[in-house]
C-alpha cells in the first residue's frame, strides 16, 4: 500500500517535469510561428508589406483588419541594421519581435516624436563596438539592442476608416530597413 | 517483477499526465498576470520581453504576435458580463465606455483568431467610424442577421472571441481598478 503511493508520487513529480519541459521546449520546437510563416513570404533585411487581413487569406491568426502591415525579417550577422518609417496620418507603430516571437521592444510614432521613425536595430555585440564619441554625436538617434541575430520589424499603420486603408498601405511602402554600410 | 511493473506504470502516467497537462494549458490559454475588467482580460506583460513561460509557448503554438507593450494592449473576451459563453447564433449587445486611448479597434475572430466572412466586410470597429449617440456613448450589436447601427456579424458561427485592442494608452501592468479602465459591457440579448 505505501509502495503503491510512493509509486503514484513518483508519477506526478515526473509528469511535472515532463510538463514544464514541453511547455519551455514548445518555442524551439513550434513549425508554424510567425517567423516560419513569414519566411516563406518576406526577403531577409527588406521591408515588405503584407497583404491585407481578409476573411480566409490570414498570414497569422489574431491579426488586427483595420491595420495595414509590413515586415522587415533581419539577420543581423552582416551588421547593424537601419529602419527609417514615415508615419502615416492615423497612428502608426513599429513593434520588434525576436526570432520566438516575444515582442522585445514597441513604439508608436508620437512616441518617436518626428515625422519619421528612425532606429537603429543591433546585438549587444555590436553595440559595444560602436565608438564612444560617435554615440555622442549621434544623440538623437535611437540604438535598440536585439537579444536575438534574427528576428521580425513590424510596422503597423492604422486606417481608421475603411476608405483610408490605402493611405496607410502606401505611409508603410515608404518605409525602408537595410543593414548599414560600415 | 514487481519493480519493473511500478516503473513502467509510473513512467506511463508520468508522461500521460505532463502532456496532458501542456496540452490542456496550452490550448485553453492559460496565462498569469491577467488584467481583468469585466467579462475582458488582457495579459500586458505578453507583449514584453517579461512573457512568461505558458504565453511564449503558446504564442509559438498559434503562430500569432502579441500586441507590443508599447504600442498597445489587447483585451479578449469570450463570454457575457454573467459568463454567458459567446455563441454566434445568438445576439449580444456591447455598450458603454473605453478607457483613454488614442484609438481602439474591436475585432470578431473564430476560436482560433480567424476572421469570419461576410457579405458587408464587417470584421469589427475602429473608434473614429463607430456610431455614437449624443453622448458619445456607443452600442454595437453582435448578431447572426442585420441590424441598425452598429452591427457585427457573426456568421453563425459557434463560438467566437472578441478582442478589443487600445493603441497609445496608459492602460497597462500598473492598471489595477476598474476605474482606471472602464469597458464596455456585454449583455445577452437573446438566443
Amino acid at each position: 500500500m505505501v509502495r503503491g503511493v510512493l509509486w503514484v508520487l513518483a508519477a506526478i513529480l515526473l509528469g511535472g517535469i515532463v510538463h514544464l519541459s514541453t511547455v519551455l521546449a514548445m518555442p524551439e520546437a513550434a513549425k508554424q510561428d510567425a517567423y516560419s510563416r513569414l519566411a516563406q513570404l518576406t526577403p531577409v533585411n527588406a521591408m515588405a508589406p503584407l497583404a491585407a487581413t481578409k476573411a480566409g487569406a490570414e498570414i497569422m491568426p489574431f491579426m488586427d483588419p483595420a491595420f495595414a502591415a509590413a515586415v522587415c525579417r533581419y539577420d543581423l550577422s552582416d551588421g547593424p541594421l537601419k529602419l527609417i518609417a514615415p508615419v502615416s496620418q492615423g497612428y502608426t507603430s513599429v513593434t520588434f519581435y525576436t526570432r520566438r516571437s516575444v515582442a522585445f521592444y514597441a513604439i508608436n510614432d508620437r512616441a518617436a516624436g518626428r515625422h519619421t521613425i528612425e532606429l537603429d536595430l543591433m546585438t549587444a555585440a555590436q553595440h559595444a563596438q560602436v565608438p564612444e564619441d560617435e554615440e555622442v554625436t549621434a544623440a538623437d538617434r535611437l540604438v535598440i539592442e536585439s537579444p536575438t541575430t534574427m528576428g521580425l520589424i513590424v510596422l503597423r499603420a492604422l486606417a481608421p476608416e475603411p476608405g483610408l486603408m490605402p493611405m496607410a498601405r502606401q505611409a508603410l511602402a515608404a518605409a525602408t530597413c537595410r543593414i548599414q554600410s560600415q | 517483477m514487481r519493480l519493473l511493473f511500478g516503473s513502467c506504470f509510473t513512467l506511463l502516467i508520468a508522461a500521460a499526465l505532463g502532456l496532458g497537462a501542456t496540452w490542456f494549458t496550452l490550448t485553453r490559454g492559460v496565462a498569469f498576470g491577467a488584467l481583468t475588467i469585466g467579462a475582458w482580460k488582457a495579459w500586458p506583460k505578453s507583449g514584453s520581453a517579461d512573457i512568461d513561460p505558458y504565453a511564449r509557448a503558446m504564442v509559438a503554438r498559434t503562430g500569432e504576435l502579441p500586441t507590443g507593450m508599447g504600442d498597445g494592449v489587447a483585451f479578449y473576451a469570450r463570454t457575457d458580463d454573467v459568463g454567458n459563453a459567446f455563441d454566434g447564433r445568438c445576439t449580444f449587445s456591447i455598450s458603454g465606455m473605453t478607457p483613454t486611448a488614442r484609438y481602439w479597434t474591436v475585432t470578431l475572430y473564430t476560436s482560433e483568431g480567424r476572421l469570419v466572412a461576410n457579405t458587408i466586410d464587417r470584421h469589427g470597429f475602429t473608434s473614429e467610424e463607430i456610431l455614437r449617440d449624443n453622448d458619445g456613448r456607443f452600442t454595437i450589436t453582435v448578431a447572426p442577421l442585420a441590424r441598425p447601427g452598429n452591427w457585427l456579424p457573426t456568421g453563425g458561427i459557434e463560438q467566437f472571441i472578441l478582442v478589443w485592442r487600445l493603441y497609445d494608452t496608459a492602460i497597462g501592468v500598473a492598471t489595477r481598478t476598474t476605474k482606471e479602465g472602464p469597458m464596455p459591457a456585454i449583455e445577452r440579448k437573446g438566443c
